[in-house]
């Protein structure tokens, strides 16, 4: 079921000083969300994604199209109305955006003034997040005394206070180092399979993506370039955006100068082969060439693994006669993705 | 020496009549100027109530009536003294100007204050469902508290020197203390009295300002 549906949405920023032109942060994006899964964005700086977020909990407003929120269509409500609808949507930020004249106590405490819940519940709701994200200590202490981690777990604890059913995670670990971003994406993890929470997560990072993640759009200057399962686009990747994004932590495709030295050494022809699920068509490629009587060497590879389910690519220098190395890739290509390196 | 200790009930009026004047004075601009300096912070662009047209009109307000000179600004709103508060003379016309007048100053640190607030935090806010005037009691002001502690009390000291600028043009305090018997009457040891008692003031309300932001910002 779809909680969060937008449809052909475009924002274009007025031009900030006169002469120039306005630019258009989105350029016709639609996507849906599934309720309960966590969905990922990813795209470089600029690409647009920290608006299309924003468009969710009505920070921002669509240009044209439309934006549906557990079924209300939220672009045509007034401000007094959206603020309502925001009490449903929590929202996390790379720099954390905690209030700092608040302790961390005060800080979660915000978010259930301002949806009017007795004061009575306040202190039952406010100590079970502390436990949740393991902050009991650090209840009366001031943002400023906590570090990074400290501080987004505060910033989840606070963006959940009410109970909402869509987080939005706007490049949460961005600001963090590799040790803090995993205790914070395990955090987020738990959030989705504990509470049943389903977020959206923002990044540039493709590792977040993996982590976390069980679908994804690639985003680039204003448009989603492609979007699906996150198997789907690690293991078979068709944008050059995506390509590039995917490179970042899959390396076992040959490129740049690992691609130049293997060039160097084979002159021949070099292909690579790319397998999902199961390793059992690895054998059907070497049978293939040995009955084709193409010779081969093994010059690059690796298997990875995504969402506990695995892929892997072999980069083969072939030796042979070129027709017989044409009717050997003919036939793999029924048991596995066939590229050849140029 | 003597001259000063017989002038001395004079003297201690003269202090009281400061006090009053400034007291009063950053009480009226103090509140006035919050609201004003609130409204051009909100009512600019990409903020909680952007209006291009009342930032506008606002941000002409003040910027013609800031750069007059003090003694000029009071001598020219002598006749809205005498609507406001009934005279155009004396300590209370003076106490209306000088309100006026630190109006607009207090305007400009309140707006420039308010700037420093993280946007995010702003943004926060508003992700949470917290309406614009919520915002500005529950998040803007706490968050800018110790910068406005400051600014507050940089203006006090603004508001002390120009309260002794109107002792000239016939308001009383320690400046027309200073001037009258001091100065006229070349007297510098009452001259110096004056002097030294607003130094004591302003160190005193520094050493405040100080101590509250400090523990408003926690270091």
């Amino acid at each position: 079921m779809a909680i969060i549906e937008i449809a052909d949405v475009t924002k274009v920023f007025p031009a900030r000083t006169r002469g120039e032109t306005p630019a258009a942060a989105l350029d016709g994006v639609s996507l849906t969300v599934e309720k309960g899964e966590v969905f990922g964005i990813i795209g470089y700086s600029g690409a647009g994604k920290s608006t299309l977020v924003r468009l969710i909990n009505a920070l921002e407003q669509p240009t044209s199209g439309s934006v549906t929120v557990n079924d209300v269509e939220i672009s045509s409500l007034r401000e007094s109305q959206l603020r309502s609808v925001r009490l449903g949507i929590g929202m996390v930020f790379q720099q954390f955006n905690l209030f700092t004249s608040r302790t961390v106590w005060g800080n979660i405490e915000y978010p259930l003034k301002v949806a009017g819940v007795p004061k009575e519940q306040h202190q039952a709701r406010i100590s079970e997040l502390l436990h949740f994200v393991g902050l009991v200590d650090q209840a009366h202490a001031y943002p400023d005394q906590l570090s990074g981690g400290q501080k987004q777990r505060v910033g989840i604890a606070r963006a959940l206070a009410t109970s909402p059913a869509i987080l939005l995670a706007d490049e949460a670990t961005s600001a963090l180092d590799p040790e803090t971003t995993r205790e914070v994406l395990a955090l987020l993890k738990r959030v989705n399979e504990e509470f049943g929470v389903t977020i959206v997560v923002i990044t540039h990072e493709m590792e977040v993506i993996r982590s976390i993640a069980h679908r994804v759009a690639v985003m680039e200057k204003g448009r989603i370039v492609e979007h699906g399962d996150v198997f789907d686009i690690f293991s078979a990747p068709r944008a050059e955006a995506t390509k590039r994004f995917v490179s970042t932590i899959v390396t076992s495709v040959p490129q740049g100068d690992a691609l130049e030295a293997l060039r160097a050494r084979h002159p021949g022809r070099i292909v690579t082969f790319s397998f999902a699920d199961g390793n059992t068509s690895q054998s059907a490629v070497f049978l293939t060439l040995g009955e084709r009587r193409v010779g081969f060497e093994l010059v690059y590879g690796g298997i990875n693994e995504v969402q506990a389910r695995t892929f892997g690519h072999l980069t083969l220098a072939l030796t042979g006669a070129d027709e017989a190395i044409d009717a050997a890739l003919d036939d793999i290509r029924g048991v596995a993705t066939v590229t050849e390196v140029d | 020496m003597d001259r000063l200790i017989e002038l001395l009930p004079k003297f201690w009026m003269a202090t009281g009549e400061t006090l009053y004047i400034v007291g009063l004075a950053m009480l009226f601009g103090g509140i006035a100027g919050l609201v004003l300096g609130l409204g051009l912070y909100v009512t600019r662009k990409g903020s909680i109530l952007e209006n291009k047209w009342v930032f506008g009109t606002l941000n002409f307000v003040v910027n013609t009536f800031r750069p007059i000179p003090f003694i000029i600004f009071i001598a020219a709103v002598q006749p809205l003294a005498r609507v406001v508060v009934g005279t155009g003379i004396g300590n209370n016309a003076l106490t209306f100007g000088l309100a006026l007048a630190a109006t607009f100053a207090i305007s400009r640190i309140v707006e420039q204050n308010l700037l420093t607030v993280q946007p995010g935090v702003i943004e926060a806010a508003r992700s949470v469902g917290a309406g614009p005037l919520r915002i500005i009691g529950t998040i803007l002001l706490p968050e800018a508290l110790g910068p406005l502690i400051l600014g507050y009390t940089f203006i006090f000291v603004a508001v002390t020197d120009m309260s002794a600028v109107a002792g000239l043009i016939g308001g009383g305090g320690l400046g027309n203390f200073a001037i009258q018997y001091g100065y006229r009457l070349f007297n510098p040891v009452v001259t110096w009295a004056a002097v030294i008692l607003i130094i004591v003031l302003i160190q005193v309300v520094q050493l405040v300002g100080n101590r509250l932001a400090r523990a408003v910002l926690r270091r």
